[in-house]
């Protein structure tokens, strides 16, 4: 057994420095498309090359909503001229919506949260990267963020997926079971928006059809950085990103209510 | 079976079945359809599966508008080719004969049927409440059917939250215990009855369909390039996998050409994607055996495999790439030897790996002789993939129906006989150790020029696309009506083939092993549930 000891300290620190410090590793994340002004045909095409209708055009400008967004990269590599990309992963938003203004958990949790982590009708890359916030990359024990396999010690209710018909029971159950105060995270374009699934007549258009939602990370699937970035803006140890991309934008707000 | 192809089989079966059986034949695509009688299906289904080596692909229905079609599709090794048998009836009559008593890997193929069409299997032992919990959804809602509205909420019965499973297992003291669909730290949802009177499971039955999609329906009456999306998400563990079957049954329609560059990039990506997938495996059966150094070595792996397929191919996921006609974009040559080269020294950790785990005598009593799946059963359940080669079934679709470039490399099939945990984990690693010969062979002689056809160009027709996917062989059947819309999409995915096995390396071992089985199986509930 011994080979296991020696093999683990050879090994060293492989963690990243991110919240301290930025991670720019390649690969990391597959970043997001940027709205804002464009010349007036580009823009057009650009939409029209959207199959989500996460691109819109408003006032001359190219809003992109990114809970729509797919990762189809239909805006990058088909458009003669393509959409501005940008890096990085900080994509998490408190939720802004006016029946449920989000607050960020007190400070007693601000360094341990337990997470209950409910699979309503993921396709399998969300709960991956999930899973790999476990790994020695991003190590999320170090903040203080633990997964719980009961919803009785769970702080917070990470949700993936568009919520199925068979899981809004269990995923309602495991609400309920937990005490409060609780926050919900929905992680992926799915679970924010239904995404190329939902609404049918089995699925559901993300999970604030059923919970309250108060932050959500965009992306499909998000990477690590951006699902761990979620859980630091739930516990307000780092600003909230907007969902909305110019973040300025006038229509913002309509945009968001498509 | 050596001699055998579409023609003579064409030839055999109008001979045995004089007037039972109407024979097409179709050279170009090394295909035959047998159109049956229904008295004759069950026969020539089992005459294929039992004596002619053929093995069973899938299912797939379609509501013509006149008339039921089931398609039955069996595939051999080259040059064996396809055999497709078709059964019609009446669109008022809806029983058909159940061949899940000869070809037992039809079995959840026909409960599916069932249930979302509303068709019946004569002579199927277990019918209903498969994909739609019977405590949830009416009867006879058939929502495969061409006039029910997918877009639409249906009415449902309200939860019965006192709904109790059948049990089977009657003695003193026998328990049932039910895992799931929420349980433990970060998995699928997926709901199993274990009935024990004890230390060891008797039976295991998986309760699926949990997260039921309805991919299938959705996809209807969408253009191409929307199916697409769904194609590429329904199960995006291995989205570069489904997307490319999919690709391969519009370019099959379509008679779209596929540039030769295209071609060996799209190997590359798939062999990317099938490492990266095995060394994710390979981590879940370190994780269930609790030996958290080998875990987390595993899991470095992964990542680092995830960030190389972002950092070259754009996506850790490879979204977005694999299209009608070829690829997206690009990949300049130096980046592709650059991106195989990182493969191979992550390779070489994964081989140390291996080494490591099998000198650690913990590690490998947790594995050896648990789980075990025989030839025969693995057969019998229509097996495939890495589960299957591991005890012993090799028919591997880029050996043996070599349609996406594969014939151009050379690379060695996996096989283990024991079928047990530890020769799953064999057949991973040594998979791994082949994807990225392939890998190698791609960017040795990367061809020159585009990488998507010019001119595509959507036509109207039905074919099949297959992969072997990392898990395994994967079917995508469309159909495309004359508007360039999706009239049919059915998938046939290898943890739908796998899960109905998965009971049987379940029973007769403990309790504490199912955790282990279970990771060993190496299996996808999104891939299943679709």
């Amino acid at each position: 057994m011994s080979q296991w000891v020696r093999k683990g300290l050879a090994t060293g620190i492989k963690t990243t420095r991110y919240p301290a410090c930025e991670e720019k590793a390649p690969g990391v994340s597959p970043g997001l498309p940027v709205g804002g002004e464009y010349p007036e045909a580009q823009a057009r095409s650009l939409v029209d090359l959207c199959p989500t209708g996460a691109l819109t055009l408003a006032d001359h400008q190219v809003v992109v909503d990114y809970r729509r967004c797919v990762h189809c990269f239909r805006c990058r590599y088909d458009a003669t001229a393509p959409i501005r990309w940008q890096e990085g992963y900080e994509w998490a938003a408190a939720s802004t919506d006016g029946r449920h203004p989000t607050r960020p958990l007190d400070r007693p949790f601000e360094h341990s949260i337990h997470i209950l982590v409910v699979d309503a009708g993921d396709c399998g890359a969300c709960l991956n990267e999930v899973r790999q916030l476990n790994n020695p990359y991003y190590n999320m024990h170090r903040l203080g963020f633990f997964i719980t396999p009961t919803p009785r010690e769970a702080d917070v209710l990470l949700v993936v997926g568009p919520v199925t018909d068979h899981m809004r029971v269990p995923l309602q159950k495991a609400y309920d079971a937990m005490p409060t105060p609780k926050r919900v995270i929905a992680v992926g374009a799915c679970a924010l928006s239904g995404s190329v699934f939902g609404p049918s007549f089995v699925c559901g258009s993300g999970v604030r059809d059923l919970l309250p939602v108060d932050v959500e990370v965009p992306g499909q699937p998000p990477p690590p950085l951006a699902i761990l970035h979620g859980l630091l803006v739930a516990v307000g140890r780092r600003p909230s990103a907007s969902l909305v991309s110019p973040a300025n934008s006038l229509n913002a707000e309509a945009a968001k209510a498509l | 079976m050596s001699g055998m192809n579409p023609t003579n089989i064409a030839e055999m079966a109008g001979q045995r079945w004089v007037g039972k059986v109407r024979v097409r034949l179709d050279a170009a695509r090394s295909r035959c359809e047998l159109e049956c009688e229904n008295g004759a299906l069950v026969d020539v289904c089992a005459w294929l599966n039992k004596e002619r080596n053929y093995s069973y692909a899938g299912l797939i229905v379609e509501e013509n508008p006149s008339q039921w079609e089931l398609r039955h599709v069996f595939y051999g090794t080259r040059p064996a080719g396809w055999v497709h048998l078709l059964a019609h009836q009446p669109l008022d009559r809806s029983t058909f004969p159940s061949i899940s008593s000869q070809v037992h890997a039809a079995d959840w193929h026909e409960r599916e049927a069932e249930d979302l069409f509303g068709l019946s299997f004569e002579g199927h032992p277990r019918l209903g409440d498969f994909v739609l919990h019977n405590d949830r959804w009416q009867e006879n809602l058939g929502p495969m059917r061409r006039h029910f509205d997918g877009s639409k909420p249906v009415t449902r019965r309200e939860p019965d939250l006192n709904w109790q499973p059948r049990r089977i297992v009657e003695a003193p003291g026998a328990f049932l215990m039910p895992i799931g669909p929420k349980f433990s730290g970060v998995t699928e949802s997926v709901h199993f009855l274990l009935e024990s009177v004890g230390e060891e499971v008797i039976r295991a039955i998986p309760r699926l369909f949990y997260k039921y999609r309805a991919v299938e329906k959705m996809a209807e009456g969408r253009s191409v390039n929307d199916a697409l999306l769904l194609a590429e998400r329904f199960a995006a563990s291995t989205a570069f996998a489904h997307a490319l079957a999919f690709c391969q049954a519009v370019e099959d329609i379509s008679g779209i050409e596929v540039p030769a560059r295209a071609r060996a990039l799209r190997v590359l990506l798939a062999e990317l994607e099938r490492l990266r997938h095995h060394a994710g495996a390979i981590q879940e059966i370190c994780e269930s055996t609790a030996l958290v150094v080998a875990n987390n070595q595993a899991a470095m792996l992964e990542e680092e495999l995830l960030r190389l397929s972002g950092a070259f191919m754009g996506h850790r996921y490879l979204f977005g790439l694999a299209v009608p006609g070829g690829l997206s974009r690009t990949f300049e040559d130096a980046a592709c030897r650059e991106a195989v080269q990182q493969a191979q020294s992550i390779l070489k950790r994964l081989d140390q790996l291996e080494k490591m785990l099998t000198t650690s005598s913990s590690f490998l009593d947790r594995l050896e002789e648990v789980g075990i799946i025989s030839e025969q059963d693995a057969h019998n359940y229509g097996l495939v993939g890495p589960v299957a080669r591991a005890s012993g079934v090799t028919r591997d679709l880029r050996k043996a129906q070599p349609d996406s470039g594969y014939d151009a490399f050379a690379f060695d099939v996996a096989r283990e006989q024991e079928g047990d945990g530890y020769a799953r984990l064999r057949v991973l690693f040594a998979e791994a150790r082949q994807s990225v010969r392939l890998m190698e062979q791609t960017v040795a002689a990367l061809p020159i020029g585009p990488v998507l056809a010019a001119n595509v160009k959507i036509k109207a027709g039905a074919a099949l696309g297959w992969v072997e996917a990392p898990r395994g062989a994967t079917f995508h059947w469309l159909r495309i009506d004359d508007t360039g819309r999706v009239a049919r999409y059915r998938v046939i995915t290898p943890s739908f083939a796998n899960w109905h096995g998965f009971h049987l390396a379940v029973e007769k071992f403990a309790f504490q092993d199912f955790p282990i089985i279970l990771a060993t199986f190496d299996l996808s509930v999104a891939e299943n549930d679709r």
